[in-house]
């Protein structure tokens, strides 16, 4: 699988997209209708945070696929002033612009694995996955695909 | 006001149903037309349906209540209906907190809430 997905984050119109390109991807790669959901959930906290505070970015979604596993990896970049202290960021109730300080630790909690790369002035990279095992059936099915 | 929250008037409450998803502005824009109308209609209630929604992230969560006290501070109860069971799941695993939101099963079920409901079921 090499399904890759772009959506350019720019204003608040844009999260509404980056919601459904997360749903639609979650659901070919057969996630759950509530995986989907908080995968859906996290894009659009991440989104946010570019729109509120970069203004601009962007968001990759992209399928993983090993053998005993898919996964649904975003890779959220921006080109902003950094976050001057992640930990901090990453606390509850840290609000760096009004906000109730939720986004990214909310973020973090839906997904099952979140990283943040950030440089001061330079930008900020935020990749998080999710990942769902793959079943007994499926595994057959490839392994007979790749003995044909 | 978008055309994807449909407002109707039954007897002294107001009906907000939400049929897609709303970019943030919209949300904004609901709340204002909502505090609004309940001084224009003296409604009493306002019962939101975000079954459409399937997202409920922590901005639409807090505009959510945001309406709720706003309405409230006009003098009108808000219930929320709908909340999908998986959009449910995900707001637990987020941890957000809508407090003081009072939520619904559905339609009939906020009906019956504020029609018989004693205020303290409400005001909790």
């Amino acid at each position: 699988m090499d399904d890759q997905i772009h959506v350019r984050i720019g204003c608040d119109d844009d999260l509404v997209a980056a919601r459904a390109e997360a749903r639609t991807l979650a659901t070919a790669l057969g996630f759950s209708r509530t995986d989907a959901t908080l995968i859906a959930t996290a894009v659009s906290e991440i989104a946010r945070n570019i729109v509120v505070h970069v203004g601009e970015g962007e968001i990759r979604m992209e399928a993983l696929c090993n053998d005993t596993r898919y996964g649904l990896r975003v890779v959220a970049t921006d080109n902003g002033p950094g976050i001057r202290n992640t930990s901090t960021a990453l606390e509850d109730g840290y609000a760096s612009r009004g906000g109730l300080g939720l986004g990214l630790p909310g973020a973090r909690r839906l997904m099952d694995e979140f990283e943040i790369e950030t440089e001061v002035d330079r930008g900020t990279t935020v990749r998080m996955t999710k990942w769902r095992q793959r079943d007994e059936l499926e595994r057959l099915r490839d392994r007979d695909r790749r003995a044909s | 006001m978008t055309d994807r929250v449909a407002i109707l008037r039954q007897r002294d409450y107001l009906i907000a149903t939400i049929q897609g998803d709303l970019s943030d502005e919209e949300i904004l824009a609901l709340r204002d037309e909502l505090a609004e109308r309940v001084g224009r209609y003296r409604a009493r209630a306002i019962i939101v349906d975000v079954t459409a929604l399937d997202v409920i992230d922590s901005f639409v969560a807090r505009s959510l209540r945001a309406l709720a006290l706003t309405a409230r501070l006009r003098g009108a109860r808000t219930v929320v209906v709908g909340i999908q069971p998986d959009v449910a799941i995900a707001m637990v695993q987020f941890r957000l907190d809508l407090e003081p939101l009072v939520s619904a099963l559905d339609l009939d079920e906020a009906l019956r809430i504020l029609d018989v409901g004693p205020r303290r079921a409400l005001d909790g």
